[in-house]
């Protein structure tokens, strides 16, 4: 018991080390950075992070990526948690090429869709919306949900759904209130890919938005300056960008801790 | 092991339990002869799993000892107790073929090939899961699969007792009978113990030679299925076993008679002394197969509006209002279904009374 | 697995269907138009056929920059499937303050924008400003990624690692906590190892998990852009240029998007054959998800 534990906490660690090194960085003015190397700092400043939250530019990065994370989650979940059921429960002409063919669509390097989206959203006037950005996501996300889905929900016996509807359940009934809540570690997990892959995606988001909807990623590429990069700003925009995943994942927690109940008695 | 005895056996799943109603199991203290077929019967949460995971060994209990025979085997793991358990639904090892899966636990335990293809052939035989051996345990049916759980059990030849959780659950209904008589033909060839949990009373009814019927953590009655129908111990058991349960009406005594609301019934002397010297609230029980619906008018009884009249199949139900209550009694295939009121019957023998929902006797 | 034979579904997938199939049609086409053509300037073009096709697949960096993504996927597989599960197994599956800080820990590299990772394992490894930089040279040995090949390697290989194994761990540990404990008790009854019980049992049942897992490492592993750019910026010399960058490379640095257009097909192609090939193989290991 005690080894494995001791082998997590290592690891754990070394996974934390150049998170604390950003924290680090975070709390220091650039002079002090680049001047020495301490790993407790002495003179802690929170002049990065005051900038960040008092400069329009900045906070409204992170607002903006919230809103389309956040857009992109609910589409793809909704959409996709029918769809994954169906390819799990029906079998139906062309089923099996349809799901691989979704996947097909996370198979090419972004910088190919970026010119044809930016033509396709330009013609519908939808640049430099929230919309846009969470549905060029979806491109990538909605087959992502859907497979990891159609694995959470494969995993539940199709006997039950029979039972349940020899019950007498009606569809919409018993998919959510018996279903939905035994794959809730699938649901969980698959939340938190969409909106993690949503949050850090740089290409689609930067280029399909010009102020209104720009994103926390982009304008951190403006820290280079004439002097070089603004080390203490981006270490602190570094770490504002994991806090919202960390809700996220905090809040799913209980989602992918708990494990399948199949009844009790 | 000689016979599996519960003593004085509590569980509470919470780490600090005070009060009583914390405990999944209050005091469950029994022995169980070998070679018996036990039905665990009780509603869900009713703690009849838990039970059945503490003889397992997969639970241990919060305080009691369990033995089997005269060896206290409570801090023995499963593996080392002679049990076997099916779950209800299939466990089985997806990745082997039939064969392997039930050639696994002796493999576990370090046989010989030579004994392990014997014993599992012989098992395979005895479940006719003989045409299967060489295929993936994944792509068989359900019904297939929960043989192969019971196979698991059935190789070893140590194993005394064999229990069952809910095992049928997601069987097919035609495929259950099957089953059932396959668990009875083992049963008898075998002569295990055979403990099997179940909140369907049907299949209790069935299955067991003696039924422990259990209710919020206790054990209410152990018995045939015929004692159990005839003389519940506890109101519970005379509401949840029989289909519809026992009728139950609220009464006192008046001299040696019944009285309920205006009527008197009258029932013999042994049931009145008993009634008048017990304390509590007061019902009597009658199981609507024996509230006789008389066709003749001189017969003794009491006339009473229908008020619903029920289909099952075989026989009909009628609900009756007798003074302010309703009552179910049952009317065989052939006999008449009276239209608007019926003329009741309560057989002596079979009125049964209870004292604060225990019976009398 | 019982399925029921139902046209239906396609009711079902008709969202999921439409949206991506809309977006996914448009940029192809686009896509397939450039690379059969030359494009000298907004509306000036020529069709030439299959030509920009050959002149990709004739091209020796193109090669080069070949190998060293199939290198570099190879091992972020080798390193990271393993090691994901392994942490899986690890991890507290009770409800708790154990398990809640775990996965948030765990999860955190993640989380961070791709650009900021690179600049994060820029600065992590700078002898002068960086914790691991200055460990090393502490240690007596010179490191320095901009100026030697295997540096570069290793230091992106403990970026990718650090930064991607959790994804593995996250499905794996997702996949453990759907197993019916009923499994984990029927296996103590029948006595079987922790090794049994790992083979026969989780293994087996979180083969779904593992296949995303595999071919989501595989596929952005292959198509990896941000993170080495940001760096190495391909270099020293051309050592890390893998296909992505180099892709860029042409179409954005000589700004050719005809050829750009070609390998962007023959890329998808190659992704497209690695991914079918794993999705086949691990749908028979276990003698297939519709049998």
């Amino acid at each position: 018991m005690k080894k494995r534990y001791i082998t997590l906490t290592v690891y754990l660690v070394v996974i934390m080390l150049p998170i604390y090194w950003m924290l680090n960085m975070s709390l220091r003015t650039n002079a002090d950075i680049m001047a020495q190397l301490v790993f407790f700092p002495t003179d802690i400043t929170f002049s990065n992070y005051m900038k960040i939250f008092t400069d329009p530019a900045w906070y409204n990065g992170y607002i903006n990526s919230i809103i389309y994370v956040v857009l992109n989650t609910i589409i793809c979940l909704v959409t996709a948690l029918p769809a994954a059921y169906a390819f799990s429960r029906f079998s139906f002409i062309g089923d099996k090429h349809v799901f691989f063919w979704l996947l097909t669509n996370r198979m090419s390097p972004a910088a190919v869709f970026l010119l044809p989206f930016f033509q396709l959203y330009s013609t519908f006037g939808l640049i430099d919306t929230h919309i846009a950005v969470a549905m060029a996501h979806c491109l990538f996300n909605i087959p992502l949900t859907v497979w990891i889905l159609e694995g959470f929900i494969s995993g539940v016996p199709i006997e039950i759904d029979e039972m349940a509807f020899i019950d007498g359940y009606k569809f919409p009934r018993f998919f959510f209130f018996v279903f939905v809540p035994l794959i809730r570690s699938g649901i969980g997990v698959a939340a938190f890919f969409c909106f993690m892959f949503s949050w850090v995606e740089l290409l689609f988001a930067r280029t399909l938005t010009t102020t209104a909807a720009k994103p926390i990623a982009a304008t951190m590429t403006r820290t280079v300056s004439a002097s070089g990069l603004d080390w203490g700003l981006l270490a602190a925009a570094g770490i504002l960008t994991i806090v919202p995943g960390a809700l996220v994942i905090y809040f799913v927690r209980n989602y992918l801790a708990k494990g399948f109940a199949l009844g009790r008695v | 092991m000689a016979q599996i005895n519960l003593d004085e056996i509590a569980h509470s799943y919470l780490p600090d339990v005070q009060k009583e109603d914390e405990y999944a199991l209050k005091r469950i203290h029994n022995i169980w002869d070998d070679g018996g077929a036990y039905a665990l019967l009780g509603p869900s949460g009713c703690g009849k799993t838990t039970l059945l995971n503490i003889i397992s060994g997969l639970l241990k209990p919060s305080s009691g000892r369990v033995k089997f025979g005269d060896i206290d085997v409570t801090d023995l793991p499963p593996e080392k107790r002679n049990i076997a358990q099916v779950f209800q639904f299939p466990v089985l090892y997806d990745t082997m073929t039939v064969f392997n899966n039930l050639a696994f636990p002796l493999k576990n335990r370090g046989f010989d090939k030579e004994y392990i293809d014997k014993r599992v052939r012989e098992v395979a035989q005895i479940l006719e899961l003989e045409p299967f051996l060489n295929k993936r345990a994944e792509g068989l049916g359900a019904d297939a699969k929960q043989k192969i759980s019971l196979g698991r059990g059935l190789v070893r030849e140590d194993v005394a007792a064999i229990l069952f959780d809910e095992p049928l659950t997601v069987i097919d209904p035609q495929l259950k009978w099957e089953l059932r008589c396959k668990l009875k033909e083992i049963h008898e060839k075998l002569q295990l113990t055979l403990i099997y949990v179940t909140h369907d009373q049907v299949e209790a009814l069935t299955f067991a030679d003696k039924i422990i019927v259990m209710y919020e953590g206790w054990i209410v009655q152990v018995g045939t299925p015929q004692e159990l129908f005839e003389y519940p111990n506890h109101k519970f058991v005379g509401y949840f076993i029989g289909s519809p349960g026992m009728n139950f009406i609220p009464c006192t005594m008046e001299g040696d008679q019944i009285k309920v609301g205006d009527a008197l019934i009258p029932v013999d002397k042994k049931t009145a002394a008993l009634a008048k010297a017990a304390k509590g609230k007061l019902e009597m029980g009658i199981r609507p197969l024996y509230l006789k619906v008389s066709q003749s008018p001189d017969e003794e009884g009491f006339d009473v509006p229908v008020t619903g009249v029920e289909d099952q199949g075989s026989h009909r139900i009628i609900s009756v209002d007798f003074q302010g209550f309703t009552l179910k009694a049952r009317i065989a295939e052939n006999d008449p279904i009276p239209e608007s009121t019926a003329r009741i019957c309560f057989s002596k023998e079979w009125i049964r009374l209870f004292a604060d929902e225990k019976l009398l006797k | 697995m019982k399925k029921w034979q139902d046209n239906k579904g396609w009711l079902f997938i008709l969202p999921v269907f439409l949206i991506v199939a809309f977006s996914a049609i448009v940029p192809l086409m686009t896509v397939v138009n450039y690379s059969i053509q030359d494009i000298f300037g907004p509306g000036q073009s020529v069709f030439v056929g299959t030509e920009w096709f050959r002149e990709v697949l004739r091209d020796q960096r193109l090669h080069e920059a070949l190998w060293r993504q199939l290198l570099f996927s190879g091992l972020v597989l080798l390193i990271e499937m393993p090691l994901g599960i392994g942490i899986a197994l690890l991890m507290p599956a009770k409800k708790g303050f154990g398990a809640s800080l775990v996965l948030v820990t765990l999860a955190l590299p993640l989380l961070i924008p791709w650009n900021v990772i690179g600049t994060i394992w820029i600065i992590f490894t700078r002898p002068d400003i960086g914790l691991m930089g200055a460990a090393i040279n502490a240690m007596g040995l010179t490191f320095d990624h901009t100026a030697s090949g295997l540096h570069a390697w290793i230091t992106l290989m403990l970026m990718e690692v650090w930064h991607w194994t959790p994804l593995v761990a996250l499905l794996a540990y997702a996949g453990l906590q759907s197993i019916p404990p009923a499994y984990y008790q029927a296996a103590k009854i029948d006595g079987a190892s922790s090794w049994s019980i790992f083979r026969y049992i989780q293994l087996p049942k979180m083969r779904g998990v593992l296949t995303i897992a595999l071919l989501l490492r595989f596929m952005d592993s292959f198509l990896i852009y941000a993170e080495p750019f940001v760096l190495t910026g391909g270099g020293p010399g051309n050592t890390t240029t893998f296909l992505s960058i180099y892709l860029v490379k042409i179409a954005v640095g000589q700004f050719d998007l005809g050829p750009a257009g070609a390998f962007s097909l023959i890329y998808f192609l190659i992704v497209l054959l690695f991914c079918y090939l794993f999705y086949q193989a691990l749908l028979n290991v276990g003698g297939g998800k519709e049998s």
